[in-house]
């Protein structure tokens, strides 16, 4: 669902390294050293007690479904009806993405399903971080 | 501490489409409807503030040379904050005469301007590109966390639609003035899960401008003055992806109170409220975060008819955004009903009001403001 038209971000240098893990395969997030908190989307300071003292982690890449909308009149872009979801990250952070792997419908798109991370190059330089349901042997 | 009220009120002279006006031109088409109900003319005027275009150009544009200006843009709660600001500026002397103007060529897109994030801002590096693509699939995403949390039905959110539309009905300036069902409200079109086209606000064309003095110096001006009783303001985040909680708005939670508390109104005392309705959505995280109702007890009280003409809390008497219209920045509207109600001239008018609590929201779950009227000076 890629293409040249889509809305691809600039990435600024507060953002580079998160940009550039997606390239590498990884979803990097933020922890504060000093209070611990993880966050996002990336600054190189704590949203929540202003510390400068920040690292950057690879996330497991694990999250739920948290919330979403099946956009049915889409960016021209995307061309189909398609899922804008809310992920859950397991390290405490939200974060928008879509759900791919999936039919784009209500019945496959149940709330706090399990997700796991997967990347999709959409550009020379842009990798974008997206979801795919992960399957529950049941 | 001085008085503010409102003394001066009205729209543009036409609603819904309007191909001949400018963006600017809607701006000074109300703000002259306004100067007219106040019966003074821009001389008398030495502060301004807007949104959606820059206080510089409707200065210029109307002859203005203010001594306090505004220009916060926080998107369509914007005029709640100028209102806000306002009631500062005048209290401390900074000016007397307050012009707050607001216009959008929502429709007819004539000298109107755009909506997409910038590509290096957070919202255009963290959601522009996922498909996020104008309010529709924006402002919508946290709505089913709060359907499954609540247990809330689809019937129930079509039901906000369908309430409105029967204020709408009563007021012949309403764009969309014919009844629905709930039904009609579920088979219209899909317009992004779960939304439905009727649970989406309008796109028309509009303005709307207040005027602002000190209680001292109502008897200047020919309009009905309309007190300001409480005021309160906040901001969020700019990605609606980003909220704390997403069944609740954090600006809400912060404005609404605030503003209730200042104005010393209990929620008892409320005869009439406004929650901006861009989406049907709205109104039950209005309700719930101002505390009139518990948290996922505003489904139920919109279906069993609390809000609709009749029920114990009128609630978006012009029809809101959903069934009025809707610019794209639509708090002035519900600031212009909230004023007609005190005034006592609203197309629906609740018998008796005296006092009035209008909330706004901007920039999707951004920001908010909130403004308590009431008819009489505080006492």
């Amino acid at each position: 669902m890629s293409s040249p038209k889509r809305p691809l971000p600039a990435p600024t240098p507060e953002t580079q390294h998160f940009w550039e893990g997606c390239r590498a395969g990884e979803l990097r997030l933020q922890r504060c050293g000093d209070c611990e908190h993880v966050y996002y989307p990336p600054r190189p300071f704590c949203p929540k007690c202003s510390s400068r003292e920040v690292n950057i982690f690879a996330a497991s890449g694990r999250g739920t479904l948290a919330s979403y909308v099946i956009n049915e009149r889409p960016h021209p872009a995307f061309g189909e009806p398609h899922s804008i979801a809310i992920v859950q990250l397991e390290e405490g952070p939200k974060m928008a993405s879509n759900v791919v792997g999936c039919p784009q419908t209500p019945e496959a798109l149940q709330l706090d399903m399990s997700l796991q991370v997967t990347f999709e190059a959409v550009s020379e330089d842009i990798t974008l971080p997206l979801f795919t349901p992960v399957e529950v042997s049941s | 501490m001085t008085g503010v009220a409102v003394v001066g009120a009205a729209e543009t002279t036409e609603l819904g489409k309007i191909p001949g006006m400018s963006q600017q031109m809607l701006h000074a088409d109300a703000a002259l409807n306004a100067m007219a109900d106040a019966g003074i003319t821009a001389k008398q005027i030495d502060g301004i503030a807007t949104a959606g275009q820059r206080p510089t150009d409707l200065a210029f544009y109307l002859g203005i040379t203010p001594e306090w200006v505004d220009g916060t843009s926080v998107g369509g709660c914007s005029f709640m904050l100028h209102v806000r600001h306002a009631v500062a500026a005048l209290q401390s002397g900074l000016c007397k005469t307050v012009l707050i103007t607001h216009g959008e060529s929502g429709r007819s897109r004539v000298g109107a301007s755009g909506f997409a994030p910038e590509p290096s801002s957070l919202a255009g590096q963290f959601e522009a590109p996922f498909g996020t693509f104008g309010p529709p699939s924006t402002f919508t995403l946290p709505v089913l966390r709060y359907m499954k949390d609540y247990g809330m039905s689809h019937e129930q959110l079509a039901m906000v639609a369908v309430v409105q539309r029967e204020w709408a009905g009563l007021n012949p300036r309403a764009s969309m003035r014919d009844p629905i069902s709930v039904q009609d409200v579920l088979d219209s079109r899909m317009i992004a899960y779960p939304f439905h086209l009727l649970e989406c606000c309008l796109v028309t064309d509009g303005g709307g401008a207040l005027i602002l003095t000190t209680d001292e110096r109502i008897s200047d001006f020919a309009g009905k003055p309309v007190h300001i009783w409480g005021t309160g303001e906040s901001v969020e985040t700019p990605m609606v992806t980003q909220m704390e909680d997403l069944t609740s708005s954090k600006a809400f939670s912060i404005a609404g109170p605030r503003a209730m508390k200042e104005a010393g109104v209990a929620h008892s005392d409320v005869d009439h409220l406004m929650i901006y309705d861009a989406f049907a959505h709205l109104p039950l995280y209005g309700l719930e975060d101002l505390g009139f109702v518990g948290r996922g007890e505003a489904p139920d009280f919109i279906w069993e008819r609390n809000t609709a003409p009749g029920g114990s809390l009128p609630l978006n008497t012009n029809g809101g955004g959903l069934s009025y219209m809707h610019s794209g920045m639509y708090g002035m509207y519900a600031l212009q009903e909230s004023v007609r109600q005190m005034r006592g001239v609203a197309p629906a008018q609740v018998e008796g009001a005296e006092v009035s609590v209008c909330l706004g929201v901007g920039g999707m779950f951004g920001a908010s403001g909130c403004i308590v009227f009431g008819n009489q000076p505080k006492t």
